[in-house]
């Protein structure tokens, strides 16, 4: 069912049908049981999530206005980073995704909502909940695979080109919120000639639009108004650097997602006819979690809490954390890996793919890869509890 | 216009999304209001008085308002009638029953914040002066007493005669204050009938009406209550050729509950789907899926729900009718689907 075959091993060939669907309704259980019981207190935290962060933002720029005394500019600094990155990450990316649908609130809603980020809230809809979601790590269909411009998988084709591609994982970092307006309005799709021109045109005209409205507010409205205390070209720093920061600390996160060893990928004919099961199974193999203290949770947008996320995308982010055991006990019932690591080890990994990955496969072999694919025992299979024990 | 302006300093948030962390009431893009009083009345019944944000314009006689509250995380709305006089501050007189009156009934305190629409409806008191009856059962009495306590009060002419309709003594709306009002003000007659002992109205024939009330065709009437007492009002006035002297306002409305339909409905823009039995409107079906669904009266009336209906067919709950029609406007607060419905919503 997968690209796994043609690798050194295969995790799932010892599951049979009925226990791969016998995993699925436990994942449904799950869900299940976080529909139900989600109300009062999830509402309060999104809302509290959303206070914080416009706070902090206004408290910030605020801040800002006097940075011509350095303590200002720095703790002024640091505040509008990390408004920046709660705004992308634990709200607008998971709002977007519908967690917060449920509220009926029209303002908290994924059809209304609109982010600090050059990329317009349809488009990045549309390539990241529709494509990256329901392609996951799929080859060819997933182009988050690499964004397209990267190679991370041994199954992708090399050209010389990839010598360059941790130079560009780099650069892409530092621009990423355009990488990402770039990504979503399929530009390489476009110079294939293979998007339609009408559609790119408007598109692209969003984009254009997008990135001159939140431009305007960093660099040209706060600047300008900073005039006024001589904290202009401080201000002009602060906001580029918080934007820096967010962007580097959001590629971090997302190439932590998918990219370290151990993440498995699928051919395009692998999900022809796919089950529940073999979907939530895909999911699971095809992410990576990262392990830290509540805030580094709370900054990625639970997004480290990646697995849980691919299996429902639409579950409120802050009951990833209760779920994440069961996910976790349920992978060594059945005998499937759960990658997880630190920050600095999940991001190093990754990067070392990225490195390892811009060499033919016969070169990348001869690196050491670090291994982190130890078959893992299923404890409680349900096809193999069945059968009879010898006496 | 100031603060769109402002809008580049915040950009894509409105600038209000700021100002509300300091004042909840500020913004005109969701009209709130602050509840000011909380009073009991009769049998489990309050009356909240609660005063309005930016966004509201002041209420007529009779109109009724939809209010907002968020049970369990998720927000609710239901429409009510004002039982408040025109030219005061708004209130509304609920009753325990279903769940978001009981919500209202049971957990508001003074303070809280309700989410709220402007006031609408055309249930309203004539432009001229006019001898009026008022019939009215239960809760049904609360668009009939906004219009008493802004007429009778106020004008010396007024000439109003207020059938109500209650279970016991203990249980009719504002028993006190009408005896009050009735013994200050000469143009204003109240009658009780207790169904509990005396029986209902009988409209079969006029006799009940004739003794209650027996220059009753000669005056513009209002009725307001229970499904049956307005068919069965209706159907008098009818009868009578007086038809055109009656204003009715529906509270409710009967809804088939087997109605043999049911589907898979696709909301086209909101990317969700949700499955629906023969009893489950579009509407509901639409708000547990997490959609945003436009909706206003919650009963077929207002028309503020309407979605276009893009593929499939839709049966009308309250008349069984179908509809199937690309692009026609669709009430979902009484329509279900028959069979797979894509909706532009």
């Amino acid at each position: 069912m997968t690209a796994l075959q043609k690798k050194d091993h295969n995790p799932v060939a010892h599951l049979t049908r009925e226990d791969i669907e016998s995993l699925g309704r436990e994942l449904d259980a799950v869900r299940a049981s976080v529909v139900e019981s989600r109300g009062t207190s999830d509402a309060a935290y999104i809302r509290r999530v959303i206070k914080t962060q416009r706070t902090l933002e206004l408290g910030s720029r605020a801040l800002l206005l006097a940075s011509r005394w350095k303590p200002a500019f720095v703790v002024g600094t640091i505040g509008l980073t990390v408004s920046k990155v709660l705004e992308n990450m634990e709200i607008g990316h998971n709002v977007m995704h519908g967690q917060w649908d449920w509220m009926r609130d029209p303002k908290i809603h994924s059809t209304t909502w609109e982010w600090d980020n050059a990329s317009p809230a349809d488009l990045w809809k549309h390539s990241h909940n529709e494509l990256h979601h329901t392609y996951t790590n799929v080859l060819g269909r997933d182009n988050d695979l690499g964004y397209g411009i990267m190679r991370v998988d041994e199954d992708q084709k090399w050209h010389p080109v990839y010598l360059g591609q941790p130079v560009w994982n780099f650069v892409n970092a530092c621009f990423f919120e355009y990488g990402i307006a770039a990504y979503d309005l399929e530009l390489g799709k476009y110079f294939a000639g293979r998007k339609d021109k009408a559609v790119f045109k408007r598109d692209a005209t969003k984009v254009v639009n997008k990135i001159r409205q939140q431009a305007t507010k960093d660099y040209v409205v706060h600047p300008a108004l900073a005039l006024l205390t001589g904290s202009a070209r401080r201000t002009l720093l602060a906001n580029y650097t918080a934007n820096l920061g967010r962007n580097l600390w959001t590629h971090s996160v997302i190439m932590c997602g998918h990219f370290p060893e151990g993440v498995e990928t699928f051919t395009k004919t692998s999900i022809d006819g796919e089950t529940r099961g073999d979907w939530y199974l895909r999911q699971m193999l095809g992410s990576a979690n990262i392990r830290g203290t509540k805030a580094m949770h709370i900054a990625t947008g639970n997004l480290s809490y990646q697995i849980e996320h691919h299996l429902f995308p639409d579950l409120p982010s802050n009951r990833y954390a209760e779920i994440a055991p069961q996910v976790r006990d349920l992978c060594e019932r059945y005998g499937l890996p759960y990658v997880t690591g630190s920050l600095p080890r999940q991001v190093a990994s990754a990067w070392g793919k990225v490195i390892r990955l811009s060499l033919p496969n016969h070169l990348a072999a001869r690196l050491k890869r670090p291994t982190r694919r130890t078959q893992v025992e299923p404890t409680a299979l349900p096809s193999r509890l069945r059968e009879p024990t010898a006496a | 216009m100031a603060l769109s302006a402002a809008s580049v300093f915040t950009a894509p948030r409105h600038p209000q999304d700021f100002l509300q962390l300091v004042n909840p009431l500020s913004s005109a893009r969701q009209l709130r209001g602050v509840v000011t009083s909380v009073t009991p009345e009769c049998s489990g019944s309050v009356t909240i008085a609660f005063r309005p944000g930016r966004g509201w314009h002041a209420h007529e006689a009779g109109q009724y308002a939809r209010i907002g509250v968020e049970i369990d995380g998720v927000r609710q709305w239901r429409s009510y009638s004002l039982s408040a006089p025109a030219g005061q501050d708004p209130a509304i007189t609920v009753t325990a029953v279903g769940r978001v009156s009981r919500h209202l009934v049971e957990s508001t305190r003074v303070g809280d914040v309700l989410f709220l629409a402007p006031p609408q409806g055309d249930f309203l008191l004539p432009t001229g002066p006019r001898p009026l009856l008022m019939l009215t059962a239960g809760s049904g009495i609360t668009p009939v007493m906004s219009m008493i306590r802004t007429l009778v009060p106020r004008r010396p002419d007024a000439d109003v005669v207020l059938i109500h309709s209650a279970r016991t003594p203990q249980d009719a709306l504002f028993r006190a204050e009408l005896a009050t009002l009735a013994a200050d003000h000469d143009g204003l007659h109240v009658a009780h009938r207790y169904t509990a002992t005396d029986g209902r109205i009988d409209f079969t024939s006029p006799a009940d009406l004739d003794a209650l009330c027996p220059d009753w065709r000669s005056r513009k009437a209002y009725v307001c209550g229970p499904a049956e007492l307005l068919d069965d009002a209706s159907q008098m006035w009818h009868d009578h050729h007086v038809a055109d002297a009656l204003s009715v306002e529906r509270f409710e409305t009967a809804l088939l509950t087997d109605a043999g339909a049911g589907g898979r409905v696709v909301f086209e823009k909101s990317d969700k789907e949700a499955v629906a039995d023969g009893s489950t409107t579009l509407l509901e079906a639409g708000e547990d899926a997490g959609v945003l669904m436009p909706h206003g009266c919650r009963m077929g009336i207002c028309r503020s729900c309407l979605v276009p209906l893009r593929a499939g067919q839709i049966k009308d709950l309250r008349t069984g009718e179908t509809h199937a029609d690309e692009g026609e406007l669709i009430q979902t607060c009484i329509s279900a689907p028959c069979g797979t419905v894509h909706l532009d919503v």
